[in-house]
């Protein structure tokens, strides 16, 4: 049938699935290095901001602010084809990295203010009041608590992440979806890129059904 | 000898509101104080000045053991040494019972595992709750979870305890154990200053009562003064209204 052996060759499938591997080997570590950097700036971005001393809350809301607004193709091209005008020169990776770490650590940011805020001021007071100093407040009582609340939007968050390496391909990074592309203007056929878009929802696809489940299990703690 | 708790013209403010009308109180090392008084009358918001959980008028002064309550170094010092129970026990979700108790000794005074829990245990079973160590205080009764807050503030080794209305969130049949575990500490030595709106318990256990209203002290004295013979018309019209019924 024509229909699939446009949409479904599985001969060409069997030929490019080596480098659509070696794309989702890329696409993996982009979207690995990104969350964890994200999550790490995150974290300091929201402390800061409920913490900070003089005017760094304000700062940090700004610098939320900002990247949120931006589009992360926008900000993406901005990082690999501007900066070198002013001399600096990252590579893809570095690129794609840096703009996803960037934008992830706000929203990040945003996750983790909404978590630390939802834990009772009484968890705060108790522990001022034992004496704890604020490191050990936040590092026994307070993140412990509102990690667990925080869960199920940060894994959302991992999986726009993940999601949005795809962009790295404009600044010609060899991530699965560039090997795609690639794969089929050599082999005259859509096949890689249908091939492609499996691979993403397989990767997916058990990430969302988590945060499904996640999201119904803490629902249902709180109301006890 | 110095009083151990040294309040000098305590005032606090909300906004235009104000809630404490420059308070002198001083308090004996071992004394145990109730502060009585009807809602909204700036006694919760004194005790909590005296571990500055609440910030107060920069012309007011509080000095425990020494220490003046200020903002900066030192509070951390005045609040190792100041235990607090709270009405709605706040007790740390996320960590047994017996953590609870262990956390702040290990964190603020160092103390190495082993010991804090042993420690922990040793309180535990004193406020009659070591058999329920290992689980966390969501599956424990009010009057439980009340009975670790004590535990957890004592293992601090706090020369005073404040007490925020430690009974006004519990069941009524769960009041007692908490009492009979405050009244056990009262002959401990403990400095006690005890928010409460239980009258039977000041009458008791007090070595002296304090009637507020409005932000300020009524009136003070044993609770043979306070309870039988108030001399302010508004404490009689107070205890009145919460004895007669």
């Amino acid at each position: 049938m024509n229909l699939l052996n446009t949409f479904f060759n599985i001969p060409i499938l069997i030929d490019t699935f080596p480098l659509l591997l070696s794309g989702l080997l890329v696409t993996l570590e982009i979207g690995v290095t990104s969350i964890i950097a994200g999550l790490i700036g995150g974290l300091f971005l929201a402390l800061v901001r409920l913490y900070g001393p003089g005017p760094t809350p304000f700062l940090a809301k700004i610098y939320i602010d900002i990247f949120r607004s931006i589009p992360l193709l926008v900000l993406l091209i901005v990082v690999y084809y501007a900066l070198p005008f002013v001399g600096i020169r990252f590579s893809p990776f570095v690129s794609a990295v840096v703009a996803l770490t960037l934008v992830s650590s706000a929203y990040t940011a945003e996750i983790f203010r909404a978590g630390i805020e939802a834990i009772p001021h009484g968890q705060f007071e108790a522990s001022q009041a034992l004496g704890l100093s604020p490191r050990h407040m936040m590092v026994d009582v307070i993140l412990p608590q509102a990690i667990k609340i925080v869960i199920p939007p940060l894994t959302n968050n991992c999986i726009n992440v993940l999601k949005d390496t795809a962009l790295a391909s404009v600044v010609a990074m060899p991530d699965l979806l560039k090997q795609a592309t690639q794969a089929q203007a050599l082999s005259a056929n859509p096949t890689p890129l249908i091939g492609a878009a499996l691979i993403y929802i397989a990767l997916l696809w058990p990430l969302v059904s988590i945060v499904a489940r996640l999201e119904k299990r803490f629902g249902r703690e709180k109301r006890p | 000898m110095s009083p151990i708790i040294m309040i000098s013209n305590l005032k606090k403010a909300y906004g235009i509101f104000t809630v404490l009308h420059g308070i002198d109180l001083d308090i004996s090392e071992g004394e145990v104080v109730c502060v009585i008084g009807p809602s909204g009358s700036g006694k919760s918001t004194l005790i909590r000045c005296i571990n500055r959980l609440e910030a107060f008028s920069d012309d007011s002064s509080i000095v425990v053991d020494g220490v003046t309550v200020g903002p900066g170094k030192a509070l951390a010092k005045v609040r190792a040494e100041v235990g607090m129970v709270f009405q709605s026990f706040n007790l740390f979700p996320h960590l047994t019972v017996l953590k609870n108790v262990m956390l702040a000794p290990m964190r603020v005074r160092g103390t190495k595992p082993a010991e804090a829990e042993r420690k922990a245990r040793e309180l535990l079973a004193r406020v009659g709750i070591e058999t329920q160590a290992e689980k966390y205080p969501g599956k424990l009764s009010g009057g439980q979870q009340q009975r670790v807050a004590i535990a957890r503030a004592l293992a601090m080794e706090p020369k005073v305890m404040l007490f925020d209305e430690p009974t006004s969130s519990l069941d009524p049949e769960m009041v007692g154990e908490v009492l009979d575990v405050m009244k056990t500490l009262a002959g401990t030595g403990v400095t006690m200053v005890v928010v409460t709106h239980e009258m039977g318990f000041a009458r008791q256990v007090a070595d002296r009562v304090i009637f507020m209203d409005g932000g300020r002290i009524i009136e003070q004295g044993t609770p043979t003064e306070i309870f039988d013979n108030p001399k302010e018309e508004r404490t009689r019209s107070f205890l009145r209204a919460v004895l007669d019924h």
